[in-house]
Order: structure tokens, then sequence, then C-alpha cells
């Protein structure tokens, strides 16, 4: 770990001041080693697809309130063939294209790869990742992803159209779904490539973590956001290869005629009969194998990050440190064997949609926990409404709903009712969306000063919050109402049917939120943009928080610390009788008289 | 602005309790937005763990919304004058909310698993012990759903069968036994007045049962994303009494062109 790295803000200096040559220019920030623009490349990327990926929702959106009339402006510039009209086959790609963006190329992206990178080092106190190579090409391989995934959208029906669960005999035979031949074969290039960038940046992460603390950084000192790294780092290298296998498999199904998801002699919209001798249910178990797992992927990195800042912002010791370690711990260990409650009624015995049940309720438990601890931190608090605390504490809440709905799901009976029902829909945009996104844009408002070395604007955040929570929770509360009438997903026109015919209204409330919400995000990129350069500039400590990437400069330079961080204590020692502040970094030293030193209570 | 904020979080359980109370009290701009009308006896048995369910989350929902709110009231930084209170957490509390949820989590799975082997392990039997026969076949296929009746001789499977596509009647009062399979891809037969819902998945026979006990056409649904067609794949369910039945059925059964039908590919045994 190198102690002098002042140099490298001269770098920095130059890339300002326009002296810096192209070489330079390419190696600093295009093919960078250093975690932190990694980081960034990361950040920028997937707040990009984000972008993407709300705009195909509104298409979504758009057809369930106000189905087959054109669509205003975009609807032209998007599907100019159908005259500005949604087609049935461009709505199945509209909502697969939707949540594979999300997924795979925001939320998991955006944890792992823009914060993990960020923050890994810095906060554990090292100089950068253990493998930096490693780490560029972690990034370098979601390019490829990109690639194929915007390639799926030129061939007709302009993207997959299978789900993002690519369910087969659907997603394999190409006469199933006319057109498809193209677009689902890019489709699942590009998610295994994501794989392959996730499972390059895992190894890293844990290598990290093992390797490279600062002296007297141990497991227990570690922030919360790293151990839920740590665990998710783990998720992912044992949960990934099996997606990667039967990613391979269904894509030999498509071009080799292997058979691995197809049943002897199947025929689907005149296709020749499938050689056979497999399983369609087979691709489910090793789907949800995967992606169960995933969705833990996509919240304990967030789960993590939003303990910080509640803690922060509580200026308290988090509640029950050790706790929320074994009750991530426990998530992931979980986490592995309730993938079945995906397939309650998928045709798989229901003898196992018995035990699934068991264990799925199970996993309801340390995600309670962490809510406890949560409020048990705020509580006897001094709680300070920045913008990230806001977003955290929203996190909190909807979570609460995101929980507590996921019990339904998991109660088989009731499922036979719910499953692929709005209810659903609901359950993980609660989980997703009002939960992780809203951690997200926390810590992007928390850890700004930090990338940047400038604030964002606090009152457009409050804004931006403000409206955000109004909005979805209008776009997505309801959702639960139309799950109680049964109201099924993927339908591109459900109001054919009886039963649904009279939830058109709520639905156009619905979209008219999602409008909004989606609006709304214009304040988030006018913030983020003007703030890089007109945000007030901060010292390294803007926020009086404890863990070690506030003791760097910010931005940290190459090496990211100025000196050599040693660890005397946890990262949550707010309030502390041994200090006059009410934050206590972890690098400082206890206090010379022995009087004020605090013997920890026993618990 | 500590108050405005804690406030709006207090709106959280208010409104969303409000929101779920008039959807249930079927008051005006949210009529229907319920629970559809239930025919099936084991459907209301899943309503009833349904609401049960909701009344306990919800209680739950409420408890910690309002714990959030308070704290976020009385632990306001501009307002409170109380210093921090400097600890780490409390054994004893830890496993008081770990035990409680953990024990009410189990009794509720464990309480669900009657109605779960009853929807989906316990076919009806005959009066003799046996399984209760199909009383139709049910095939699912890009986007459609045949139906077969076994004709005169009882039998299913031959040719004398009664073929019919989207229209599916049943007797009332009686338990239905229903064989139901896909011809092409993954479809899911949905009943949302009768509470059930079952994949078909091509290589597999399932079978689903019920017993519906109010006459009318009800939606038959298919859940399962099977195409761009998917969401015009809609059947009827006509539930009429067991002389409506047999009329009907005599009906088709003579109404059919035997020299037009020909069994499609893949129906074949
Ligand atoms: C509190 C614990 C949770 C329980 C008991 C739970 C339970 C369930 C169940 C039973 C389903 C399947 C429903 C069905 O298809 O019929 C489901 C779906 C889902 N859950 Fe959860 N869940 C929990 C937490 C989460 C979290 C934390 C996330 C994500 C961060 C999440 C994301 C999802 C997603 C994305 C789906 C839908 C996948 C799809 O069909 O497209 N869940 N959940
Ligand atoms: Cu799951
Ligand atoms: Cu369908």
């Amino acid at each position: 770990m190198s102690t002098t790295t002042l140099d490298t803000h001269d770098t920095s200096a130059h890339g300002h001041t326009g002296g810096m040559s192209v070489g330079t220019f390419i190696k600093t920030y295009v093919f960078s080693l250093d975690h932190k623009i990694i980081g960034l490349q990361f950040l920028f990327s997937t707040l990009l697809w984000f972008l993407v990926g709300g705009l195909l929702a509104l298409g979504i959106r758009w057809q369930l309130a106000w189905p087959w009339t054109d669509m205003p402006v975009i609807g032209r510039m998007l599907f100019s063939a159908e005259g500005g009209q949604i087609s049935p086959e461009f709505y199945t790609t509209l909502f697969t294209m939707h949540a594979t963006v999300m997924i795979f190329f925001v939320i998991i992206p955006i944890l792992a790869g823009a914060f993990g990178n960020f923050l890994i080092p810095l906060m554990i106190g090292a100089d950068d990742m253990a493998f930096p190579t490693l780490n560029m090409l972690s990034y370098w391989f979601m390019w490829p992803a990109f690639i194929f995934i915007g390639m799926s959208f030129f061939w007709p029906p302009y993207g997959a159209g299978a789900g993002w669960t690519s369910y087969p005999p659907l997603s394999v035979v190409t006469q199933a779904a006319p057109g498809s031949d193209w677009a689902q074969t890019m489709w699942l290039l590009g998610v295994t490539m994501v794989g392959i960038s996730s499972m390059l940046g895992s190894v890293n992460y844990l290598t990290t973590i093992i390797q490279m603390r600062a002296p007297g950084m141990t497991m227990f000192r570690l922030p919360l956001t790293i151990w839920a790294m740590f665990i998710t780092a783990i998720l992912q290298a044992f949960a990934l290869p099996v997606l990667t296998a039967a990613g391979f498999m269904q894509l030999m199904d498509r071009v080799l005629g292997t058979g691995f998801f197809l049943p002897e002699g199947l025929i689907a919209n005149n296709s020749d009969p499938a050689s056979g001798g497999g399983q369609p249910i087979l691709w489910q178990h090793l789907f949800w194998f995967y992606s169960h797992p995933a969705v833990y992927i996509m919240i304990l990195p967030a789960m993590g990050m939003v303990s910080d800042i509640i803690a922060c912002f509580a200026r308290k010791p988090i509640f029950g440190y050790k706790p929320m370690v074994y009750s991530i711990s426990g998530i992931a260990g979980l986490g592995f064997i309730v993938w079945g409650h995906h397939m309650f009624v998928s045709g798989m015995n229901p003898m196992l949609g018995m035990t699934f049940m068991v264990s799925t309720m199970m996993i309801a438990l340390p995600s309670a926990v962490k809510v406890f601890n949560w409020l048990g931190t705020i509580w006897g608090g001094k709680v300070q409404f920045t913008t990230p605390m806001l977003f955290a504490l929203s996190f909190v809440s909807m979570f609460i709903i995101g929980g507590l709905s996921g019990i339904f799901m998991a109660a088989t009976p009731v499922d036979i009712f719910i499953h692929d029902t709005y209810f659903i829909v609901a359950h993980f945009h609660y989980v997703l969306f009002a939960g992780t996104a809203m951690a997200v844009f926390g810590a992007i408002y928390f850890w700004y000063p930090k990338m940047f070395g400038r604030m964002m604007d606090e009152n457009l955040g409050k804004i931006h919050f403000f409206l955000t929570f109004l909005f979805l929770n209008g776009t997505f509360f309801t959702m639960h109402i139309l799950g109680a009438v049964g109201f099924p997903r993927r339908l591109a026109d459900p109001y054919d049917y009886e039963t649904f015919r009279h939830l058109l209204p709520m639905n156009q409330f619905m979209s008219i939120c999602a409008i909004c919400m989606v609006g709304t995000q214009i304040l988030f990129a006018f913030n983020f943009i003007y703030s890089m350069f007109y945000g007030a500039p901060v010292g390294r400590n803007p926020w009086g928080a404890n863990s070690l990437e506030w003791t760097a400069p910010s931005p940290p330079g190459h090496g990211n610390f100025d000196f050599q961080p040693i660890v005397y204590r946890g990262p949550y020692e707010y309030g502390s009788p041994e200090v006059d502040t009410d934050f206590y970094p972890q690098t400082q030293p206890p206090p010379t008289d022995p009087k004020r030193i605090h013997k920890p209570e026993q618990h | 602005m500590g108050r405005f904020w804690s406030l709006l979080f207090l709106t959280v359980p208010i409104v969303g309790v409000g929101i779920f109370v008039w959807a249930m009290a079927d008051l005006p701009g949210m009529k229907g937005h319920w629970l559809p009308e239930n025919i099936n006896p084991q459907g209301e048995i899943i309503d009833s763990l349904f609401m049960f369910i909701l009344y306990l989350t919800g209680a739950i929902f409420v408890a910690t919304s309002l714990v959030l709110f308070w704290f976020l009231w009385k632990y306001d930084a501009s307002r409170c004058a109380e210093p921090v209170k400097y600890m780490h957490g409390s054994h004893t509390l830890e496993v008081v909310w770990s035990i409680l949820p953990a024990a009410t989590l189990l009794f509720i799975a464990i309480y669900q698993m009657n109605a779960w082997a009853d929807a989906k392990m316990r076919r009806p039997t005959l009066p003799d012990g046996s399984l209760r026969p199909p009383l139709a076949e049910v095939t699912g296929r890009q986007f459609e759903w045949r139906i077969r009746y076994a004709g005169k001789d009882g039998i299913l499977g031959n040719e004398d069968d009664v073929s019919i596509a989207n229209d599916l009647h049943v007797p009332a009062n009686e338990e239905v036994v229903l064989k139901i399979k896909s011809q092409d891809v993954l479809h899911s037969f949905f009943l949302p007045n009768l509470r059930l819902k079952q994949d078909v998945v091509p290589g597999m026979k399932q079978h689903v049962w019920f017993k519906a006990n109010r006459t009318g056409v009800f939606d038959i649904v298919c859940a399962e994303l099977c195409g761009w067609g998917h969401y015009k794949m809609r059947g009827r369910l006509t539930v009429e009494s067991r002389d409506d039945f047999n009329r009907w059925l005599d009906l088709q059964s003579r109404e059919q062109n035997r020299a037009e039908f020909t069994p499609t590919t893949g129906e074949a045994e």
C-alpha cells in the first residue's frame, strides 16, 4: 500500500488545464485501472441505461392506460413502422427489455459495479482493488453486453419478447415467437456477458476485502456496506455459474437443436418436431436457482448503504451491528433454498411447494430483523433530514411493504391466485424500485461529494425525493389492488376480459403517476450534471461521517489515501463520550487521558 | 422541515390502509377493485387465507410505520434537546424480535399446508375410492384453449369426442376434474373466479379440480406468457345445471360434423 500518492493529483490537475496528451487521457479515463474511475464508468453507463429502461416502462404504461392508441412524440420515434402504435409483439418486447435492462444493466451493475468499485477500497483503507486489470475487464465486458442487448433491438420484433425469465419453449422454438431468431439469441449473449462481468467483479471484491484491509480493520469493524458487498460477491460467485450454464444450454437449444428444455416431438407454430429428451421446467429451476439469489444481489448492497446513511444522519451507532451482519448472511444462505417459490404453479411437484413455502417464510425473518434494527438506530438519535437520509428512510418505509407482500406469495394457496398478477409486480417494484433504486439515489447524494469533490444541491434533492416518493407510490401501491382482482401481468390488452374491464381508469391513474415519476428524474439529471461543475466544493468529510473514505481527499487521487490509515474502531461510533465531536472517525487515535476511555457495555 | 418529513412518512400507513379499506368496502371510484366473485368452496379457503395474511401483515405494516414516524417526529435533530443515546444494541430485544416473527412465520406456513394439499394434491375420488376421471381435457395452444369432452361412450380420447374451442361448460355443484396440458409453449390455466391456476407444460399431463356453486359465464385467462397473442388467449367458462349441461353436450356432439373433424397433431395419446 503506497503512502505517498499526492503526485497523482498533478495528473488530474493536468486534465483540467487541458495539458493532457490523448494517450494519458485514455489511460486515465477510458482504460483506467483506478477503481474510482471504473466505478464512475459503471455509474455513468448504468444511469444512461436507467433512462432507457424508464422509457421502455413508459411504453408499457402507455399501452395499459390507452391501449392501441398512438403514443405521442416518442411513439413515432420508437416504432415508426406501426405509426406510433404499440403492436402486441412489441408489447412483449417492451416488458422483456424493460425488466432485462433494469435488472441486468442498471441495478446489478450500479450496486456491485459502481458502488462496489468506488467504495470497497476506500472503505477498507486500500489503495486499489487486489486485481486492477481484472477490474478494468469487468467494466469492459459490459460493452459486449451493451452491444448485444442493443443489437437485439434491431431485429423484428425489435427486441427479445420471451420475458426477462426467458421460459422455454417460447424462448427456444424460434417459430413460437415469429421473428425472434436473432433478437432472443442476442439477448442470451448479452445477459451472459453481464454474468462474466459480474463474475470478474466478485472475485476481485472477495479478494480485496479479505486481503487488503488497512491495519486494524478487522472483519467486525467493516462498514455494513462492505459486509453487504462481501456477501453479495459470494452470492454471485456461487449462483452465476448456474445461470451461465443454463444460458449456454438455451443458446444451444436455439442454434444447435440440442433440446435440453424441449420434450420429444414438441411442435410450436409448425416448427419441426423437437428431438426431445428435455424438460421446460428444468430451465425454470436453473434460472431461479440463480435469479432468486440475484434478487438479494439486487438489494443487499442497498441495505448496507442504507445502514451507513441512517447511522450517519441519526448521529448514533447502528443498532445491533452483529445481528445486521448475521441477517445479511442468513438472507444469503437461505436465499439458495427458496428458488421454488417462483414455481409453485409451474407444474413442479406440489410436495416441493410445501418445503419451499417454509424456507421462503423463514427468509422474511432476517429481513424483519434488519427493519427492527434500523428503527432501533433511529430511536434516541438526532435525526438530520438531509436528502440522502430521506431516501434511506424511504427505503425502510417501502421495504416494509415489499417484504410483507412477499409473505402473501410465499403462502402457496394464496399464490395460486396471485401468481403472475399485478400483486407480484407490486411486490418487486416495492423492493426494487421503492427499495433499491431509492437507496441508490440516496447513496449518490451521499457519496457524490467524495466522487466529485462538490455537493449536489440539497433543495433540489429534496424536491426530487418528494416528487419521486409521491409518484412511485401512486404508480406501484395501486398495483396491489389490481393484483387482488387477479389482473394478470404481461397482457397487451387485459381489458378484453370481462373480469378486468373496469380496471382501466385505475391503470390510467397509475400511468399518469408513472409519467410524472419519470419526468421528475429530470431534476435529478440536472442536479447531477450541474453540481459536477457548479456544486459547492467540499472538504474531506462534509457529513461528519466516520468511515475511512471520508478521511481521504475529495475526490481521492490515484492510490486513495495521502496517509496510511490505521483503524482503531468500528465505523458507527457516533455520539461517543470519548470525544467532544458527535462523530469519531475510524482513524482517530483514542484519547490519551485514560479517564475518557469508554468501557463498552455488555450486550 | 423535520415535522414535514415525519408527517410524510405518517401518510404511508394512513393512505395505504385507506386505499385497501376503500377497495374492500367497494366505495365509489373503486367499485369491483377487490377479490372478484368467488364460486368455488376451495376458493373461499384461499380468500380467507389471503384475508388472514392481510390482517396480520397489515397490523405489522401499521405498527412499524407508526414507530418509524414517531421516532422521526420525536428525535428530529432541530427540535430534540435530549443527548444521543450512545448504545450499540440490545441482546434481549434481538432475541425477542427474532423469535416472535420466526414463530409467526412458521405458523403461517403450517397453517397454509392443508389448503395447498386440497388444491393441488388431493384429487377428488369416486364413492368407490378411485380417482374421479376428468370431465374434459383442456389443451392450451397458441392462442386458444382446445376443449374435448368424451362423447357418448364416456371415454376421452377416441373418435366420438366432442371438440370445442375456448368454450368450457361444466355442471354446477359437482366435483369437476379437468385434465390440462399444452401442445406448444407454456400457458397457464387461470380461472379467477375459482381461485384456480395451473401452468400447462408441454410433455406433462396435469389435473385440476373444483366445484362451481353458482351458474353463469366466467373468464378463462391465460396467465403465462405464451407469445405475441398471449393477451387474446381468452376462454369462457359456463357453469350450468346438470340438465342444461347434458343438453348442451348432446347438442355439441350432434352438431359436430365428423367428416370435418380431424384431431390436431400432438393430441394423440
Ligand atoms: C421478505 C422476503 C421476501 C419474500 C418472502 C419474497 C417472496 C417472493 C415470492 C413467493 C415470489 C414469487 C411470486 C410469484 O411469482 O408468484 C417473489 C417474487 C419476486 N421477488 Fe420476492 N420476496 C421477498 C423479498 C424480495 C426482495 C428483497 C426482492 C428484491 C430485491 C424480491 C424480488 C422479487 C422479484 C423480482 C420477484 C418476481 C420475479 C418475476 O416473477 O418476475 N423479493 N418474491
Ligand atoms: Cu425469489
Ligand atoms: Cu398465454
